[in-house]
């Protein structure tokens, strides 16, 4: 009798699961199809795979052990695409991250509401064109007779233009340099919200106590928004080994290949172009694994120090 | 109390430093400003400024010194062009329709507290998330789909938004009361019926932030070009870009190289590069358009979106 009730109560009629469960079936079998079945391609890392095998190649071709790794770790081009890669997301997050929080508390500085809108409305704008279109505007800014050389070249800066993309001594300032002008404004979405949900009787009280502009921003803004800074920084740390592919491909040329060659750009020629999919597949692993560690660690850092963290 | 007021007189006196600081505070934002702005007017500028008098004069920096629609009339006349433009707009409008449904109607499916098995979806889901093949399982599975290099490869694997969208949704259907479920439910509805007709109406601003975000990221996509097709024919407008600039840096590599013998043909050579450089602007320009012209449009949804993304982020 209680089981028959139990049944009866609204929503657990077969005719009503039956509707969610088809509701769910597309998304589900879209799912299991592209996402959960390829991680079974991870396997190709350990396998001596031909491409002719085709898809039951990943299974029946021979175990390799560690060796599509070791062919990476002994490779010359290892140390240059790691330095490359840790190089222009270190120095790039080290630089965005206090400007993005920099530009955010000034944002929040001006008086004008008007003003304040149209900071927003230009700054987000970049954010959403694409990295080809950006590339090829920062590529014909830089060229020899663009509008860099032109104005460095008439500050007297530099006495000759100088063909910037053909250098590779300056490729990690270029990726960096234009992926904050395009992010900075979008970057400060999340501070600008996180500061707005800031008690305003803390400021009052400050003003009482005679704090000033800065002193208001240091102790009482800065405090209030850390965890959102913390979580910003995770992610940071979680993204460390991954560069934007979109970017740096644009970007790149056979003249800064030097500079400019980094784990994501190096997956896709190996592995696409020289169809070398058990070398490419191990990078990928070597990769995902630095960075699921990263992340726990950078958690548990996090967690520590302000007791804040993503789980 | 009357200190109060005494702090508060003080305040008002200090101001000569509040507006130097205001004044700073506005030129510093209209260099920032600047900044973001300049590389796009940079870009029309030069897409209507003559070729041969980039090849002389050097580019253009604050308007175009020879007017001219040359390139835009070349770029617009070229069939090439206007396939991968009407290749980017279908696929653009099909995969936001169709994926914001789906995702949508996963999530409502998702959020019912009274569904059975959602410890499996759930577990399905995060590893979704987590976790993923790489480039090359991809390539394999397309392959074995026989979707590699046609049509579908731009539209199946993009049909489902992923889990962090389901999250979303998710948050915001909690949100609408019980009560008009439940009503709903004793007029004898159907699980269909209040998906269309009560949830997908109040969830009206969550469902532009995710459909902005998916158009944006699908208009704007070359990897999937670049990874899963060959044909030319598929060449959608990012990836069209992607290729002229890869090959007019092509060209001035050329031209770097050139002896001093082949000097007589340097003009020619300079100028082609020139006219190439010309397109190449046009053609981003015409790539970009869409969504500067969209983008104040819809501004107050992004934020809402990545607000709604924030509350469970």
């Amino acid at each position: 009798m209680v089981k028959q009730a139990k049944r009866k109560k609204i929503g657990y009629e077969f005719g009503v699961q039956f509707q969610l469960h088809s509701m769910m079936l597309p998304g589900l079998l879209l799912m299991i199809l592209f996402n959960i079945v390829p991680l079974f391609g991870l396997i190709l890392a350990f396998k001596n795979y031909k491409v002719t095998s085709g898809i039951a190649g990943i299974f029946t071709s021979p175990f390799y052990g560690f060796q599509n790794f070791k062919i990476i770790f002994a490779s010359h081009d290892f140390l240059n695409m790691i330095e490359n890669t840790l190089g222009i997301n270190l120095i790039g997050q080290l630089v965005s991250i206090p400007l993005t929080i920099m530009l955010a508390l000034f944002i929040n500085e001006i008086p004008h509401l008007g003003m304040r809108n149209m900071v927003k409305t230009v700054t987000y704008m970049p954010h959403f064109i694409s990295w080809v279109v950006f590339g090829t505007i920062v590529i014909n800014l830089l060229t020899s007779n663009g509008a860099v050389n032109q104005l460095l070249v008439a500050l007297g800066i530099l006495k000759e233009p100088v063909v910037f993309m053909a250098k590779p001594q300056y490729f990690w300032a270029i990726s960096i340099i234009s992926s904050l002008i395009k992010e900075i404004g979008w970057g400060t979405i999340l501070y600008t919200a996180a500061i707005s949900g800031v008690d305003t009787t803390l400021y009052e009280a400050a003003e009482i106590d005679g704090a000033g502009r800065y002193r208001k921003m240091w102790y009482i803004t800065l405090p209030c928004i850390k965890n959102t800074i913390m979580i910003m920084l995770i992610f940071a740390v979680a993204g460390i080994m991954n560069n934007n592919f979109d970017q740096i491909y644009v970007l790149q040329n056979s003249f800064n290949l030097e500079r400019s060659e980094v784990i994501d750009t190096y997956i896709y020629k190996v592995g696409l172009q020289q169809l070398q999919f058990g070398v490419a597949s191990a990078i990928n692993i070597f990769k995902s694994a630095i960075a699921l560690a990263l992340l726990f660690m950078a958690n548990f850092a996090s967690k520590k120090l302000t007791d804040s963290g993503l789980f | 109390m009357k200190m109060n007021n005494n702090m508060n007189y003080r305040e008002h006196t200090v101001k000569p430093s509040d507006r130097v600081f205001t004044f700073i505070l506005y030129v510093c934002m209209v260099l920032i400003m600047f900044l973001t702005v300049y590389p796009m007017w940079y870009s029309v500028i030069n897409s209507l400024n003559s070729a041969s008098d980039l090849a002389k004069n050097g580019y253009a920096y604050l308007l175009p010194r020879e007017f001219t629609l040359d390139s835009w009339k070349s770029v617009l006349k070229d069939p090439e062009i206007l396939r991968a433009f009407s290749i980017t707009t279908t696929r653009t409008v099909l995969v936001t329709f169709f994926q914001t449904l789906i995702t949508a109607m996963f999530a409502y499916g998702f959020s019912r507290s009274y569904l059975r098995g959602k410890k499996f979806y759930s577990t399905i889901g995060f590893l979704s998330m987590y976790l993923s093949g790489g480039v090359i399982a991809h390539f394999i599975l397309y392959n074995t789909l026989k979707i590699y290099n046609t049509y579908w490869v731009y539209i199946l694997p993009v049909l489902f938004g992923g889990f962090y969208n389901v999250i979303i949704f998710n948050a915001n259907y909690k949100s609408i009361p019980d009560t008009l479920f439940e009503s709903a439910k004793i007029d004898g509805a159907s699980e269909y019926r209040i998906f269309f007709q009560i949830v997908l109406p109040l969830s009206k601003a969550v469902l532009s932030a995710l459909a902005i975000f998916t158009a944006v990221g699908i208009w704007n996509d070359y990897s999937a070009t670049l990874y899963y097709t060959r044909s030319p024919k598929l060449q959608t407008l990012s990836y069209y870009l992607l290729a002229i600039t890869k090959s007019s840096k092509a060209a001035e590599e050329l031209q770097k190289t050139m002896s001093v013998g082949v000097a007589a043909n340097l003009a020619n050579v300079i100028n082609q590069s020139s006219n190439y450089r010309t397109i190449e602007l046009a053609c981003m320009v015409m790539a970009a358009m869409p969504l500067i012209i969209v983008y104040p449009f819809l501004q107050k949804f992004f934020e809402k979106g990545v607000m709604i993304g924030s509350v469970k982020g």
